[in-house]
């Protein structure tokens, strides 16, 4: 596959109908995705869990999805049919949530939940799933996999828990992982850790990357490119190095209120919006 | 705790009991087991649910050595001579207007009953999850046409739950005619639709939450959705509610035996023996009163034992 389109997004709108009227969660969003790692970050309400959603068709009912173009590795994604999906979610793109404590089934082993996307997708043996599910765990730097196979999500941490769903999402080796805020919920010394292990599963198997995120730094030092998006709309692209350099106002006072351990301020700068940047 | 420690008992039975409710499990079975010890206790420790507890118990240790409890008496054997004798040392309850034992039928409708109960149990479970389950997640996911099916299939239920349960019930043993499996079936068709209510409540806020949507995520079809991951967190409180509803479904099986409609005769079943009583209930009270009592204690002792179950299993209600 080549490298400049794994992902192809032209104009991708969300909309969902309400009483006081249809609002327009994603506007005309367009982007391109390569194999490598791209970092959507805005404020909450800026669309980018949505935009992430829609990629994988898991906009809810009475939400509208429509894009002039959306394609991942050449396949169109728009109007797909139910058992398409099936077979493009796990095995070829999937999705790490937010928080581990409500993303894992609570009366399932974890083991069984990570093997669980490795047998939908493939036809294999209860061993070879169990054993390919205990080399997961082992991938994600859990120390003692059989341990953990046979535990259920409320044993877990929620390093552990957010590692265990990495491996579960990864196991059937797709070829795009969307991470929806994977490090939120987690405690700041375990957050570095969770990125380091998506980071090297990401590098080692050539996987394309969306990191969605509102922590600018994270998203600065992990990414190779970065969109901001305001209001539902990608308001910027820039390569990640060059943050600093952003043009968009937005990008610039996002920057600035980030607070900073070499500069401290007794007030962060308050960002200033512009209507005009809906338009 | 003071108590119990000065009443001293033994020191096995101390060890196990210290064993199985220590705060601080040495092993990973000893904290499963612990908790069931701690629900157990729980459960024991709430008089009523007791109370229900060993009446079930009873009813199910009658029904599996039904002979041995009868003394060997047969339950269908006459004896025209002893016809209506009063209850006494040779009949413990009397006997009705065959000279059949009354205590030896009481003793042996246990198995009657209970399979009933059982047989209704096993089919209406199912139903009720599969509808519910069914009506709950699609309507909750699927869009319109998921709303549209899940309307069909609460409103069915609906219409079912309108209908008073005896007449229902009666008027599909009526059509299906009298025997045991009809009544089974009669009963079955009635008492599914409450399931099916609480399946797709439980359904409903199960479907929204961020491990379904991540099973969805890993490539998961609807009907594996349903029954690998949304099934087993409804069994809980369907079984709670089952409890529940055995004394009804009881009633109702001994109301269709009263009214000829359930086990034939000569089966020793509680519904019939009481209605065969009817005639002679001034002058031989025992023949109808007493498998009238048995029917009232086995419903209240499931209403007990549902109502400890629900307080134990159910975090909601404590």
């Amino acid at each position: 596959m080549s490298d400049a389109a794994l992902l192809e997004v032209e104009d991708l709108n969300v909309s969902f109908p309400g009483r006081g009227g249809i609002t327009r969660a994603v506007r005309n969003a367009s982007f391109s995705l390569g194999r490598e790692r791209l970092g959507i970050v805005g404020e909450s309400g800026s669309g980018k869990s949505t935009t992430g959603r829609a990629l994988l068709g898991l906009i809810p009912a009475p939400g509208i999805v429509t894009a002039k173009r959306m394609t991942f590795g050449g396949q169109d994604l728009r109007g797909l049919p139910d058992a398409e999906w099936q077979k493009l979610r796990g095995r070829r793109m999937s999705m790490v949530m937010q928080d581990p404590k409500y993303s894992l089934n609570p009366v399932l082993k974890i083991g069984e939940q990570i093997e669980e996307t490795y047998r939908l997708h493939h036809r294999s043996s209860q061993g070879e799933a169990r054993s390919k599910a205990l080399a997961m765990l082992e991938a994600v730097k859990i120390r003692d996999p059989d341990l953990v196979y046979h535990l259920y999500a409320h044993q877990l941490s929620g390093g552990m828990g957010q590692r265990a769903m990495i491996a579960m999402m990864l196991i059937a080796e797709p070829d795009l992982l969307i991470a929806d805020e994977p490090t939120s919920a987690l405690d700041v010394t375990v957050q570095n850790e969770v990125l380091r292990i998506l980071d090297d599963l990401v590098t080692d198997r050539g996987m394309g990357l969306i990191f969605i995120s509102h922590n600018l730094t994270i998203v600065g030092s992990f990414c190779d490119r970065v969109l901001v998006m305001y209001g539902g709309r990608i308001v910027e692209e820039l390569k990640a190095s060059e943050l600093a350099a952003a043009k968009h106002p937005y990008t610039q006072a996002l920057i600035k209120a980030a607070p900073s351990l070499e500069h401290p301020l007794a007030e962060l700068a308050v960002v200033t919006r512009d209507p005009a940047w809906l338009i | 705790m003071t108590v119990e420690t000065t009443s001293a008992p033994p020191a096995a039975r101390l060890s196990l009991r210290g064993w199985l409710a220590s705060d601080a499990p040495a092993s990973r079975r000893q904290a499963v087991l612990g908790n069931v010890y701690r629900g157990f206790v729980a459960l024991v420790s709430n008089r009523t649910a007791l109370t229900g507890l060993v009446i079930v118990a009873a009813l199910l240790g009658i029904a599996v050595f039904a002979p041995l409890v009868s003394g060997f008496r047969s339950p269908i054997d006459q004896s025209l001579s002893e016809r209506l004798a009063a209850p006494g040392a040779a009949h413990w309850f009397g006997t009705d207007e065959f000279g059949r034992d009354i205590f030896a039928r009481i003793a042996y409708g246990t198995r009657v009953t209970l399979t009933i109960v059982m047989l209704v149990s096993i089919v209406v479970a199912p139903i009720g999850l599969l509808v519910g389950t069914t009506a709950g997640y699609l309507g909750a996911t699927a869009g319109r046409a998921g709303g549209i099916i899940d309307a069909v299939l609460m409103r069915i239920t609906d219409i079912f739950l309108a209908f008073p349960r005896l007449v229902l019930a009666l008027a599909f043993a009526g059509a299906l005619g009298p025997g045991i499996e009809n009544a089974v079936i009669a009963i079955s068709l009635t008492a599914w639709p409450p399931f099916a209510r609480i399946a797709r409540a439980e359904t409903v806020s199960i479907a929204r939450s961020d491990f379904i949507s991540a099973v969805v995520l890993q490539g998961a079809s609807t009907a594996r959705i349903l029954f690998r991951h949304i099934v087993p967190l409804c069994l809980s409180s369907l079984i709670v509610r089952l409890t529940l509803d055995m004394a009804g479904i009881i009633l109702t099986a001994a109301g269709l035996g009263f009214l000829g409609l359930g086990a034939q005769p000569p089966t020793p079943e509680w519904g019939a023996m009481v209605a065969s009583g009817r005639n002679v209930i001034f002058e031989q009270w025992w023949v109808a009163t007493i498998p009238g009592l048995a029917i009232f204690i086995v419903s209240l002792g499931f209403n007990l034992l549902g109502d400890g179950l629900r307080d134990v299993l159910d975090p909601k209600s404590s």
